[in-house]
């Protein structure tokens, strides 16, 4: 493991019962990176990143975060330097400041000013006193998005943060987590999308049947990849 | 009846039943508050009891505590046979399974896709609970009124404990009975009305600060 690596698993397994839904080798993700995991439905993309978060332990293997094995129960400095936008994120019955402020609440850091610059990033600065339940799809994703980011984590995971949503919606979110990742944010997103994968990785791998068949560069998976999987899920050939 | 008499009596409904509820809050949500969120074994034994002390016979619950508190009973010697006392400690029999019953499957109902999200952002195990406490409050001012309709309009136990004696144990709900039997259906009628006025009064007060708190 390298300095510059904040992610390193090794040999990590995850079993329902008899069934194995993840089975990666050794991959390692680094500081700074926008790496994006393709795949189908029913792949493993959100349970790996659901272990990544250890919210749910791996039946085998280890991951590593910036050098510290993880274990259950997880350490809460690594639980808060990780942020996650669920796909489905689910919020308080209060309002949207509220929602916003209540990572800042759990770390005893209560910051105003702070809440209300991140809703204005992810322009839903004018719904600051709102209900969540008066928000549109679009919007509470966005909320989500900045919940996660007003605590300024070092990593941020993103469970399909832009599925079911409209262009306008896809291409805000886009903009903000490229502007996130350009200011030095590490992130690792799962989608089944693969030209929201090309627009915004700088890293790829293609997921399987919880097996990652081939992890390289966005340039190196996208142009030039090597397994005829990868190539065939690309170009929208493969049968599912 | 004077006007002293019937502010006395008045004072004690509220002394007693509102002593009795403050008991059973302290205890079952708490209680329903584990019993919501936890896993452990025996957990299902412990929900079916408390289902079942939720309809429980206020007559019922009168006799034994009855016959705890009596003379010959294992607590006869704390006196507190025909006394406020023991009123208050069969009302919170009666109103504990519905504070805790109500508490536990308005904390149950709390989504636990939230719970895993909230516990994604690195709260403590304290933290959690309390926000899932907050979530489920509308529930849990619920389980508060149904505790308390339970007990401020019961007559069964607190006549059995308390006796009904003048200026002692006499409440609203069984001056009522005594004014009913003495066929003094009128002035029956209107304590019946000031046990109503009492009842909207406590649920008015728990809606405002609910609504309160909800902003």
């Amino acid at each position: 493991m390298t300095p510059n690596n904040i992610f390193k698993i090794e040999n990590l397994e995850k079993k329902y019962g008899e069934r194995k839904v993840v089975d990666i080798k050794n991959i390692y993700v680094n500081n700074g990176d926008f790496f994006v995991i393709v795949g189908p439905s029913g792949a493993g993309k959100s349970t790996f990143l659901r272990l990544l978060k250890y919210l749910e332990e791996p039946t085998n293997g280890d991951i590593y975060f910036e050098g510290k094995k993880l274990s259950n129960p997880l350490d809460v400095n690594i639980q808060r330097s990780i942020s996650m936008v669920f796909q489905r994120p689910e919020f308080l019955k209060r309002s949207v400041f509220e929602n916003v402020e209540f990572p800042l609440w759990i770390r005893g850091k209560k910051d105003n000013e702070k809440v209300e610059k991140v809703l204005g990033q992810v322009d839903i600065g004018n719904l600051i006193r709102e209900k969540t339940s008066s928000l549109s799809g679009g919007e509470l994703q966005r909320l989500a998005l900045a919940r996660a980011m007003v605590v300024d984590p070092k990593v941020l995971l993103l469970d399909e943060p832009t599925a079911n949503l409209d262009p306008y919606n896809v291409e805000l979110i886009e903009k903000i987590v490229l502007n996130l990742n350009k200011a030095g944010k590490t992130i690792v997103m799962v989608t089944h999308n693969v030209f929201q994968a090309k627009r915004l990785a700088s890293s790829a791998g293609l997921l399987l049947n919880g097996k990652l068949v081939e992890v390289g560069s966005a340039d190196t998976f996208f142009n030039t990849p090597k397994d005829a999987r990868v190539k065939d899920f690309l170009e929208g050939r493969m049968v599912y | 009846m004077v006007n002293n008499e019937l502010l006395e009596i008045i004072f004690l409904t509220l002394r007693v039943s509102g002593s009795a509820l403050a008991i059973a809050c302290v205890l079952g949500i708490p209680f329903g508050l584990i019993l919501g969120s936890e896993e452990f074994r025996g957990k299902k034994i412990i929900q079916l009891l408390i289902s079942t002390g939720m309809g429980l016979p206020p007559v019922v619950v009168g006799l034994v505590v009855y016959l705890l508190l009596s003379n010959q009973g294992p607590l006869g010697t704390i006196n507190w046979l025909f006394s406020p006392s023991g009123m208050i400690l069969s009302q919170s029999i009666l109103a504990f399974p519905l504070a805790a019953g109500f508490t536990s499957s308005a904390i149950a109902a709390v989504s636990p896709k939230l719970i895993i999200q909230i516990r994604s952002m690195g709260t403590t195990s304290w933290q959690e609970k309390i926000t899932i406490f907050s979530q489920a409050r509308n529930g849990i001012i619920a389980a508060v009124l149904a505790a308390f309709g339970r007990i401020i309009s019961e007559v069964g136990a607190v006549m059995l404990v308390g006796g009904n004696i003048e200026g002692h144990t006499r409440v609203l709900s069984t001056a009522i009975v005594l004014e009913t039997r003495q066929g003094k259906f009128a002035f029956a009628l209107s304590l019946g009305f000031v046990l109503l006025g009492i009842a909207l009064l406590a649920n008015s007060l728990t809606y405002y600060f609910g609504g309160q708190w909800e902003k």
